[in-house]
């Protein structure tokens, strides 16, 4: 039988992709079809005193929606019911909508946008987290706190008191945008009648049908949310897709007609969500020997004007807050605050590249200044099988932490270049200096604690009347690989060729709820429900005798057509159960943060020109543990494109704030990775199989992002011979020459 | 629609004809009034490339070229890369088997980009490669599997001369 795990199957969608076939959202086309757009606020909070229509435009032929028209209720249904779809009485961020307008002509309808006056009075502004903290005004619940939360392992303040040595750092982390190269799109059709559907760019159908549902207080027999091939989400489209696909189902309620609402690509990166920014503060008590044995961390994000998902995202990033390292006392206090600036959301790491890029930049500092190796000083923090993480989960599984350091180093020949480098760098006037940096993290596979046991996902399979079986999941292609990854899961389980398994494209009325494409889950968890799906499929087949236990492909294939001939229908879901072993207390933040975490160690070279500042990374080596490897080729991609980013992430992507909003939201001033600016990325695997996934793989998606911003920088003091200290991203030019003016 | 000019152009090989907005853009008029919409539009100022098509065998981003420049030109899109039989070229297929593709959405700007390269270099290096695309703007691959593509595909069409 042929083995479909591990093998490098053809994307599913790849033909199509290349040949210009794949449909995204807007290369679909209505009969009658209006073209609707947003009024957004100029000011980051105020109250709206009224809204006029100026200017020589036929405003009886425009279709146009204030909160007013709203059916239900005017709130994005998410976790804490603050944000409205449309603006109300009040405004509290930039760009947030206010009025929604269609027409058929899309040059009139820009012309039109233009001409809406939005009357507000400004209201004094909270626009940075010291702001927020400092309460300078109250701008969400009592306290601009979003959410805080504890985790506490053994006793922090009596270590400190016995320490020989204490360390302190403060590391900062900019906004990113996730400049998905497809930009945020919905069509809707929607009326009394009939209900309400939207196709669209979205990773997540049912969060969106659980917006729409209170929005238009129907139920969800009446909403239909239908994925279109999607160009990039990186998670910016976990959340915000929601809110414009009420947007359209609004405008054609009223107008009675399809509508698209496309955002341009200056409207996509103002408007819509970004990674949160971060300040932390660590402090670390040392022994004699030189080991930690206290850290002390307080992570602050900036969730924006709404609560959306910050609470999650600040859970993440407190937990991946200590790194992967034994400590044996820990305190992680963790905010997330409210500002005038558009809500943060969902970006590929969510959470865990803030507080990881801070633990591994203090890691190198605390190394420096014991004068110890900072290889050493990590191998001797290292977690392994069987000790206990900041939450005090016991990891019970092989940890290789050490085997990926000594590989990666290996691989970039560490020694024997930094010691090149180390020469070179002090020959006189030579003004590019070269050095090597290190991170070592880990992210947690799927949702945090208990969140996985309430999703309850489910998933299925199917067979066809032509005998060939369908997957049947929520979960989205957004480039990443779902579609290959649970084709060849369940060719594998099933043993048949890949040709026979389809997988049906995310639509609330085909595919069951299997939870959001988010969060490293869709192999690992979602992949894991079609496994046992598939072989269940098979086992009713077996059972009720259409099918002995051996069987060809051909077998296999009249078996399903005799059934769903003779039955009606042939399907087969799964529901997920927690593993009984996983316990998690959400009040105290203890126990087992995820089933199981990816750990990795990343190694950069970079050389940084002396006279302009400028760093180059010169060459970059990945090596991870992500249990088995479904797919070598598809996972080498996304582990070189999360390198991709977080390189941008640390050197080049500047979100330039001006009164809470994004002023350098074009792709000309904002500065993303080019063909150009990239080294040779360079990725390796450890197999280590869990037990729990399918085929025993586990989650991939996030985790190359948190690696690359601490290792880099800590090239970069490298090259500086640990004399230039460097603590926030991005790390432009300006910032590291006032560094260096500051160190010299 | 005000005052809309004809216009005549020949699209992957075929002559065809529209009427359209005096200020459409090209990438418009290609995807609405021709419906080819394999082109696509990533950031409507020049930066992306993703609406990267050849104009008489020059490589334009579309979303800059105003629809009246294109008269009486042929224009190449990314639908007009396939073979003759309409499935994949040895370019396109390079690209789906090294996975070169992920979401798609920068892919028919990047296999123009890359069909001009290798039309003019039989046997691109790195560093001519990392030339030829950066105007062209991918956020999930870290460009590492298009370049396997590319290369992939040079070696295929220099075997098959």
């Amino acid at each position: 039988m042929e083995k479909w795990i591990g093998k490098n199957v053809i994307r599913r969608e790849g033909p199509d992709k290349a040949m210009g076939k794949a449909r995204y959202v807007d290369d679909l086309r209505f009969p009658d079809m209006l073209y609707g757009a947003t009024v957004r606020s100029p000011v980051a909070r105020g109250r709206i005193k009224g809204i006029r229509f100026t200017g020589n435009i036929p405003w009886n032929e425009f279709t146009i929606v204030t909160a007013k028209d709203i059916p239900g209720k005017n709130v994005v249904a998410l976790i804490v019911d603050d944000q409205p779809f449309l603006a109300d009485a009040f405004v509290n961020h930039p760009e947030e909508a206010v009025v929604l307008l269609a027409h058929q002509d899309k040059y009139l309808l820009e012309e039109a946008r233009r001409m809406v006056e939005l009357d507000i009075e400004p209201l004094p502004a909270v626009l940075t987290i010291d702001e927020a903290i400092a309460k300078k005004a109250i701008v969400w619940g009592k306290d601009n706190i979003h959410k805080e939360l504890r985790i506490i392992k053994g006793d922090v303040d009596a270590a400190f008191k016995t320490a020989a040595k204490v360390v302190e750092g403060e590391y900062f982390t900019g906004a990113q945008e996730q400049l998905y190269i497809e930009t945020n799109g919905m069509i809707s059709v929607a009326s009394p009648q009939d209900g309400v559907t939207v196709w669209g760019s979205l990773q997540c159908p049912y969060y969106v049908q659980k917006a729409l549902r209170s929005l238009f207080a129907l139920g969800n027999d009446k909403i239909r949310v239908v994925q279109t091939e999607t160009g990039g989400g990186f998670g910016g489209k976990e959340d915000y897709p929601s809110m414009i696909a009420g947007h359209a189902a609004l405008l054609a309620w009223k107008s009675k007609k399809p509508v698209k609402i496309i955002y341009d690509r200056e409207e996509d990166m103002a408007a819509t969500t970004k990674r949160h920014p971060s300040r932390t503060r660590i402090k670390t008590a040392l022994d004699t020997s030189g080991r930690i044995t206290a850290i002390d961390i307080d992570f602050v994000v900036d969730g924006g004007a709404y609560v959306t998902l910050s609470p999650v995202v600040l859970s993440r990033g407190s937990i991946h807050a200590a790194g992967p390292y034994e400590f044996a006392n820990v305190r992680v206090r963790g905010r997330s605050v409210a500002t005038n600036t558009p809500p943060h959301g969902a970006f590929r790491g969510f959470g865990a590249p803030q507080s990881l890029f801070a633990i591994e930049k203090h890691m190198e500092h605390v190394a420096n200044e014991l004068g110890c190796d900072a290889v050493e000083f990590r191998n001797k923090h290292f977690l392994t099988q069987g000790k206990v993480t900041a939450t005090g989960q016991t990891l019970g599984e092989k940890v290789m932490m050490h085997e990926l350091m000594h590989k990666a180093l290996e691989k970039i020949d560490y020694a024997k270049r930094r010691e090149k480098f180390k020469a070179e760098n002090k020959r006189p006037g030579n003004t590019v200096k070269r050095g090597l940096g290190i991170a070592a993290f880990m992210h947690g596979s799927g949702f945090t604690g208990a969140g996985e046991k309430y999703l309850a996902s489910v998933a299925g399979v199917e067979g066809t009347d032509e005998g060939r079986v369908r997957v049947l999941a929520a979960s989205t292609e957004i480039g990443q690989g779902t579609n290959t990854v649970f084709s060849q899961i369940v060719a594998e389980a099933l043993g048949l060729p890949i040709e026979m398994i389809e997988v049906a494209r995310p639509d609330t009325h085909v595919v069951p709820d299997s939870g959001p494409t988010v969060a490293s889950r869709t192999c690992m968890v979602v992949g894991k429900l079609v496994e046992s799906a598939a072989i269940g499929l098979k086992q009713t087949l077996v059972q009720g005798r259409y099918l002995n236990a051996n069987y060809t492909p051909l077998e296999f294939a009249e078996a399903v057509k005799s059934y769903v001939k003779k039955v009606g229908q042939l399907k087969a879901f799964s529901e997920y159960r927690q593993p009984s072993h996983i316990v998690w207390d959400e009040n105290l933040y203890k126990g087992d943060a995820y089933t199981t975490y990816a750990w990795a160690v990343y190694v950069a070279q970079v050389a940084v020109d002396t006279v302009t500042f400028e760093t180059t990374v010169e060459d970059f080596v990945g090596f991870q543990e992500i249990g088995k490897v479904v797919n070598p080729i598809l996972a080498e991609g996304q582990i070189e494109g999360g390198i991709a980013q977080g390189i941008g992430y640390a050197l080049y992507e500047k979100v330039v704030w001006r009164d809470g909003r994004m002023a350098n939201n074009q792709m000309t001033n904002y500065i993303m990775p080019t063909s150009m600016d990239l080294p040779p990325i360079r990725v390796f695997f450890e197999e280590v199989p869990y037990f729990n996934g399918p085929a025993g793989a586990k989650g991939i998606g996030e985790l190359p992002i948190d690696g690359p911003a601490p290792a880099i920088l800590n090239a970069i003091e490298d090259a500086f011979d640990g004399k230039v200290t460097v603590n926030e991203i991005p790390l432009t030019p300006e910032v590291l020459m006032a560094s260096f003016a500051r160190s010299t | 629609m005000k005052s809309a000019v004809q216009i005549k152009l020949s699209l992957n090989g075929k002559d065809v004809s529209c009427e359209a907005h005096p200020f459409a853009r090209l990438l418009d008029v290609i995807r609405e009034e021709l419906g080819h919409t394999g082109t696509k539009e990533g950031c409507g100022e020049g930066e992306c490339g993703a609406c990267a098509v050849l104009l008489d065998g020059k490589v334009v981003n579309s979303c800059l070229v105003p629809v009246t420049q294109a008269i009486g030109k042929t224009v190449t899109t990314v639908e007009g890369l396939s073979a003759k039989d309409g499935t994949l070229s040895t370019l396109q297929s390079a690209f789906v088997e090294n996975n070169g593709a992920q979401c798609g959405i920068c892919t028919p700007g990047m296999l123009i980009a890359a069909y001009d390269l290798l039309s003019k270099n039989k046997n691109p290096s790195l560093d001519d490669m990392r030339e030829a695309l950066a105007g062209n703007l991918c956020r999930c691959t870290g460009y590492m599997k298009i370049f396997d593509a590319i290369k992939d595909a040079a070696k295929k069409l220099e075997a098959a001369r």
